[in-house]
């Protein structure tokens, strides 16, 4: 394992004094529990916007904190999702009255854990929703699995909600505009390598020079099917294919199309892999009237990306293009 | 044998020792359909807890299962400590205000913490989790206790039960948890929570066979 670390158990608590230094305008960090919140307290009469999950996915979540987006981040140990400890006191930090969203991926640590968190913030008189994002077409059916993870679409909720809370929408209307979000968002990753867990010391699987994994979530947990590698343009069809057959995405429809790297693969590849996705789907008959190209939702070093679709309409438009100042995502302001 | 508080603070500590020592394994059984955290987290989680207990020193059983319970779902995260936390935390309150703990008593824990891990997992048997190492240890306690056996036999029987229901893991295609995404690519793989299950039961029948 070759990385740029001092000792594995301290991994997360180094990175989040760093990213404290770094970002010391925009953010606060808590080290007992760990959560990261805004760098100026909550306003009153705001919905108060969490998220949370284990670390490794930078920038996801605590980059996302800041204005028009997240109140709170709750990193938990890397691939491991936060304790309810850690969800609770972010929870009432943040809260200013007008109660809080937990904005929660689709894997069974982070469900239990933010349930039991909610179970006990709700006791202590915090009004507190939970939307769970399963936004990952992969994972086929749910009947024989946890159900579908989220995944990329994770992003652009917390970027539409967190606008909305910004604007003073009240905790029913940013839950219901964050379900409508993930009902209408598909994504669908890929791995060209595994990644390392700190503490695990090597690869959690290994692929040949010559093989790729399709279907993969974000904890380099292996994907749905080995295969062998093939051009770009072969693997964003791939991908693109089930994305738009699942929602169903049809022609005339206007999307936010998102080409995300997994940490390891350079923009270079992502642009290319971007123009065409944008093709395919201009092909098809979808206008791509949003965008979004990097590295947000990541899977420590793997090599890979994921593609995401989000149907769009007026008033998700407004919202993507409200001002968001934060670690990550910086504009209009 | 009757066990006591002291007697469940030796069991930490000793299963805290089994789990160090097989973390790696733990980690490599996640890592082949899972994401490589299990060894770690539950190392991390029972160290905390040895020494919450060590800080807190209870001394009623029910006390002593409660401090682990809490413990873990503060340290662990992920889908084990809310697992194990409630499975603690329900055989906490089955032992509640019993100063020692008799063959009877371990069964009724036993029962309420896979209760609890049911109600808060809804995994069910066959879906190559924890329970299926948790649920036939049960049933050959529950078994050994009507044939008239002591703790000792008990935990013997559900330990023994324990191992072959983690064995009986390894066909199985995983439909909770995250090795539920790799579909039938799951199969051929010993499921990391059924055997951290049967290391805690034989943790427990090899301490209550040394003692007095």
């Amino acid at each position: 394992m070759k990385k740029i670390i001092n000792d594995p158990s301290k991994v997360v608590d180094e990175a989040l004094a760093g990213m404290a230094a770094a970002h010391a305008d925009l953010i606060r960090v808590s080290y007992d529990p760990h959560y990261i919140v805004r760098a100026e307290p909550p306003r009153s009469g705001k919905v108060g916007i969490l998220s949370g999950g284990g670390s490794g996915h930078e920038p996801m979540h605590g980059g996302f904190v800041g204005f028009g987006m997240l109140d709170a981040a709750c990193p938990g140990a890397v691939f491991t999702s936060p304790t309810p400890d850690q969800v609770i006191d972010a929870t009432k930090a943040i809260d200013g009255g007008a109660g809080v969203l937990h904005i929660v991926k689709n894997y069974t640590g982070d469900v239990l854990n933010f349930e039991t968190a909610a179970e006990l913030a709700l006791a202590e008189g915090i009004s507190v929703e939970a939307v769970v994002i399963d936004d990952d077409v992969a994972v086929k059916d749910s009947l024989f699995t946890a159900g579908r993870r989220g995944v990329g679409g994770t992003v652009l909720a917390e970027k539409i909600v967190g606008a909305a809370a910004e604007a003073g929408a009240d905790l029913a209307a940013v839950k219901a505009l964050c379900e409508r979000v993930n009902a209408s968002v598909r994504s669908m990753g890929m791995a060209l390598t595994s990644c390392t867990v700190p503490h695990a010391g090597k690869p959690t699987f290994s692929l040949g020079e010559s093989e790729m994994e399709i279907g993969i979530g974000i904890h380099g947990e292996p994907g749905r099917e080995r295969m062998p590698l093939e051009p770009a343009n072969a693997i964003v069809e791939r991908l693109l294919g089930p994305i738009v057959e699942d929602l169903p995405f049809a022609s005339g429809d206007q999307v936010l199309l998102f080409v995300n790297g997994m940490g390891g693969t350079p923009l270079i590849e992502l642009y290319l892999a971007y123009g065409h996705a944008e093709h395919v789907l201009a092909e098809r008959g979808i206008t791509v009237q949003r965008r979004l190209v990097g590295n947000y939702i990541t899977s420590l070093e793997m090599q890979g990306m994921s593609i995401t679709l989000l149907k769009l309409d007026d008033e998700l438009v407004s919202l993507w293009d409200a001002p968001v100042q934060t670690a990550a995502l910086r504009w209009g302001r | 044998m009757r066990v006591n508080g002291a007697g469940l603070v030796q069991l930490i500590n000793r299963y805290a020792e089994v789990v160090a020592e097989n973390r790696t394994y733990l980690i490599e059984l996640d890592s082949a359909i899972g994401d490589a955290d299990h060894g770690e987290n539950l190392d991390r989680g029972l160290k905390a807890a040895v020494a919450k207990l060590e800080e807190v020193a209870p001394t009623a059983p029910s006390d002593v299962l409660k401090t682990v319970a809490t413990t873990l779902i503060s340290k662990v995260g992920g889908a084990a400590g809310p697992l194990y936390g409630t499975a603690f935390l329900r055989a906490s309150a089955a032992v509640q205000g019993k100063p020692e703990l008799e063959a009877s008593d371990i069964v009724a824990a036993l029962r309420a913490a896979q209760d609890g891990l049911v109600a808060r997992g809804k995994a069910e048997p066959g879906d190559k989790t924890m329970v299926d190492a948790w649920g036939p240890a049960l049933t050959a306690a529950e078994g050994a206790l009507l044939a008239g056996s002591d703790a000792v036999g008990v935990l013997a029987a559900a330990a023994d039960a324990a191992e072959a229901g983690m064995r009986a893991t390894v066909p199985l295609v995983a439909r909770k948890g995250r090795a539920s995404y790799l579909g039938p690519r799951s199969a051929g793989h010993q499921d990391p929570g059924a055997t951290s299950t049967a290391l805690l039961f034989r943790t427990m029948a090899d301490l209550a066979a040394t003692c007095p």
